[in-house]
């Protein structure tokens, strides 16, 4: 255990610095391009503390992309890379809008159904290239991307046909009944019970990754293909498995949020949350249990960027600088690697320890 | 002479806190074929690396000519005139032996690469150390002895001075590797050096003119080769002698645990290369499979194991045929496979030592409660499984990655035969690794037999082959050419004239593979 710890300790340690380093790199730019820079650096750093209501947005946002960060980090402990999770959340919270408008059910079924309907939905989206993968070793990057945009425009087929609320000044669904949203039960914040959904999928997806005969099918797939067809295990339903259940987590996403943060369906375009997943499964390095750690700083950053762009002369886009310079130091993996190894030896060294 | 190379007080650690190397001393004369030997994760490899600048060395000092000098990255070693040709090859199969050889090296015209001239080195290379090859070969084809002299080439045409062979004959047959014998002499004559990694102490023998052993981490002695037996250099490596032959018992051979009948198998370019083989193996009985590299063997042991379909023929374990059974079906019947390629087939390296022991055991109710993973139950059986198979390593969460090649092996070993496997295939299952897992390997497989296990064990070791078999297959060109009963009284030249296809038993013997109980 004293082993893996260490390790651990230095995931911790490389991840930290990723963030530091590409923080003082933002504050440099925000340095030359700013007149107030001092006011930007502090309302992106604590601007986020600074109401109830600006922490709830980031608590709103970090919902919202847990999902999808469980979602990616599923499918990329199978090693298969499905981006998918972007289209599977867009389809999810349609098809949770035309369930809540469309059924009449006992409200509580309805926004049960509704939720269940979204992640059967996401499912379906992410097996298309999952059986391509498996059947016709079809890349499943390549079709999972494609099929984002057919998640679309089937989306936005579906709501100017069926779901148009022509009442309403703009295109959007019907109005959700109120029953069948999840409730908001911090007051000042819409912060709602889709945090709970949260905890318990990642309870869930940690046991499933980690205890169950498939989740170690999916994790020695992702790890070596080959041992695991030599092993015996069934290669092409880990393939299946692993992009469905990540689409089913992406699609029970987009209707939670449509639940529990909106009256009516309206995007007309991607949200984008699919991508903030690959962020933070890279961030998390695809383990479930600390995706609402990434999900959080993520969040965190995201909202003291916005208000850092309210207040000041320093654009929102600055995130995603900061992003990018993360994500490649993280993926960089021979940052600190020198430093580990000392570690490394010191250790060895001082138990007098061979072979 | 004048030490050429000299290592001082060497230490390495690696990632995973095992010292890899500890306080190493060792030199190397100038125009000698120094031998380096000691059993796998004795850090021979590593000891070689560090001289050729793969790995870096945490303490110790290396002097060339007696002036300190400091490695990065083999091309620093390379200027220096320091060339090392690996275990596993480093070569571009869709690339000609020409341009593998001056590939990163091209003497270049202008922005083309200038291929006659390079054509031309390479072939007054070849010449100059007498290495049959054509130049223009696409690389994928050859033979594994033709890949190393190829990668000999490499390190020539590089300027290499000092050539650093990690266990060169571990692929090659007994012919290949008295050719390559013959050209390492020829480049001594020249005034090359050479250090030859290896655990065949014969081989040592035969061409080194000094020898180094080294057992854990640690420079044991350097002799003269002429001074030492067999034996001695044994015991230094092991730090106790090993026994020679492994007692049998003898019983009769009751039922056919694996048949396989007529089996043909076509590749794309039409070339038959498993052409009507017909074999049994029975309980109890350890057949060997021999034969040069790429006469069959490998198809053979694809169809057997359910990776390849054959075009004709039929394969059954216990009398059932296999057709149409996945390889999880065969696991189930009682087959259990040591593959030879253990790094791509037979681990996933970024995972634990448990998790790697219990992949072929997911039908196996013992390792779950309440149909989740038992992480208690799975972690004892580890403990017992790396305490008797003797797997060196600090805990059994360590990554199967951070072990030497010997223990790598411990692990497929320890997964495929606690198992309960009631057939198995063999292939290659001591290559590359040290003398005291070997042992430890033919024990348990003798074992297993004894058990009244069925084991078909395909190995390019013929002494390994003559120590365990039962009865010897010989395979040349895809076909059977010999059944060899009298394991014991038949000589390596026989058994070599037999896998050159100059020898081929009659019929009638050759039909005694098949059904051999009946006899």
């Amino acid at each position: 255990m004293r082993k893996l710890s260490k390790v651990w300790w230095f995931n911790i340690a490389t991840t930290a610095l990723a963030i530091t380093i590409s923080l003082l790199i933002a504050f440099m730019i925000i340095f030359m391009v700013s007149d107030q820079p001092l006011d930007a650096v502090n309302s992106l750093l604590f601007g986020p503390l600074s109401s109830l209501r600006n922490f709830g947005t980031v608590i709103e946002t970090m919902i919202t992309i847990s999902f999808t960060g469980m979602a990616v980090c599923v499918m990329f402990q199978g090693g298969q890379f499905n981006l998918g999770a972007e289209g599977a959340f867009f389809i999810g919270a349609i098809t949770a809008s035309a369930i809540t408008t469309k059924l009449s059910l006992h409200p509580g079924m309805l926004m049960f159904v509704a939720i269940v309907g979204g992640g059967l939905a996401g499912m379906l989206l992410c097996y298309i290239p999952a059986i391509l993968r498996a059947k016709f070793n079809a890349d499943e990057m390549v079709s999972s991307l494609m099929l984002n945009y057919v998640a679309l425009y089937l989306g936005l087929y579906l709501l100017n046909t069926f779901l148009r609320d022509p009442n309403f000044g703009m295109l959007a669904s019907y109005k959700i009944p109120p029953d069948a949203k999840l409730t908001q039960f911090i007051p000042k914040t819409r912060i709602h019970t889709g945090v709970f959904i949260v905890a318990i999928l990642i309870f869930l997806i940690y046991i499933f990754i980690y205890r169950t005969r498939t989740g170690y099918s999916i994790r020695v797939l992702g790890n070596n293909p080959n041992f695991a067809h030599y092993s015996g295990i069934k290669v092409g339903s880990a393939i299946v498995i692993s992009q469905v259940v990540g689409g089913a987590i992406a699609g029970i996403g987009g209707s939670v949020e449509l639940l529990g943060m909106y009256e009516r369906f309206q995007w007309t375009s991607l949200p984008g949350y699919g991508w903030d997943g690959v962020i933070i499964a890279i961030l998390a390095r695809n383990k479930p249990q600390y995706v609402p750690i990434a999900a959080l700083f993520l969040s965190y950053l995201r909202i003291g960027s916005s208000i850092m762009a309210r207040l000041t002369d320093v654009p929102y886009e600055l995130i995603i600088v900061i992003q990018s310079i993360m994500i490649v130091l993280i993926t960089a993996s021979a940052l600190l690697g020198r430093l580990r190894h000392k570690m490394v030896v010191k250790e060895a060294i001082a138990h007098g320890q061979s072979i | 002479m004048p030490d050429l190379i000299q290592m001082k007080e060497i230490s390495k650690v690696y990632g995973n806190g095992i010292y890899a190397n500890r306080h190493v001393n060792f030199s190397v004369r100038e125009g000698e074929i120094h031998a380096l030997v000691g059993e796998n994760g004795a850090g021979k490899s590593t000891l070689m690396k560090v001289l050729y600048g793969l790995e870096e060395m945490d303490a110790g000092e290396i002097l060339i000519n007696d002036r300190p000098v400091v490695f990065h990255s083999p091309q620093d070693a390379m200027s220096l005139g320091i060339g090392m040709v690996h275990q596993h090859f480093m070569l571009v199969g869709s690339l000609t032996v020409m341009e593998n050889v001056v590939f990163g090296y091209e003497s270049v015209k202008g922005i083309f690469i200038d291929r006659k001239t390079a054509r031309q080195k390479v072939l007054e290379l070849s010449e100059l150390f007498n290495f049959k090859i054509d130049p223009d070969m696409i690389t994928a084809d050859l033979a594994v002895g033709l890949k190393q002299k190829v990668e000999i080439l490499k390190a020539l045409y590089r300027g290499a001075k000092v050539l650093i062979l990690d266990e060169p004959t571990a692929v090659l047959t007994p012919q290949e590797t008295g050719e390559l014998f013959n050209q390492l002499k020829v480049l001594k004559e020249q005034g090359y050096t050479v250090i030859f990694i290896s655990h065949k102490l014969r081989e040592v023998k035969e061409i080194s003119d000094r020898i180094s052993v080294m057992r854990r981490g640690e420079m044991i002695a350097t002799v003269n080769t002429e001074d030492v037996s067999q034996q001695e250099i044994s015991s230094m490596m092991v730090g106790s002698s090993s026994s020679g032959i492994i007692e049998k018992d003898k019983f009769p051979v009751l039922e056919n645990r694996l048949a396989v009948s007529n089996l043909v198998w076509t590749d794309a370019n039409k070339k038959k290369l498993v052409d009507d083989i017909s074999l049994t193996v029975g309980a109890g009985e350890i057949v060997g499979i021999a034969g040069v590299e790429g006469n069959g063997q490998d198809e053979l042991i694809e169809i057997i194991t359910g990776i390849l379909k054959p075009d004709s023929g039929e394969v059954q374990l216990f009398e059932k045929p296999t057709t149409g059974k996945s390889i999880r079906d065969l696991r189930d019947m009682g087959m259990s496979y040591i593959p030879s390629d253990r790094m791509t087939l037979g681990i996933a390296k970024d995972m634990s030592i448990e998790d790697n022991l219990i992949s072929i055991m997911l039908n196996n109710k013992s390792i779950y409660n309440f149909n989740l993973l038992d992480r208690k139950k799975i972690r004892k059986m580890a403990k017992n499984l790396i305490s008797d198979y003797s797997i060196r390593a600090t805990s059994e969460k360590t990554e199967v990655g951070m072990l030497s090649g010997g223990n790598i092996q411990r692990v497929v070993v320890a997964r495929e035969f606690s198992s309960g496997a009631k057939i198995i295939i063999a292939e290659q299952p001591t290559r590359g690794i040290d003398i005291g897992a070997a042992e430890f390997i033919h024990r348990k497989l003798i074992q297993l037999r004894n058990d009244g296990c069925a084991i078909l064990l395909v190995s390019a070791d013929l002494e390994e082959l003559k120590r365990l078999s039962d009865r010897i297959i010989v395979l040349y060109n895809g076909q059977i050419t010999a059944n060899i009963e009298d394991v014991l009284n038949v000589s390596e030249i026989e058994l070599g004239n037999y896998m050159l296809g100059v020898k081929k038993q009659s019929d009638a013997e050759i039909g005694r593979a098949y059904n051999a109980k009946t006899k």
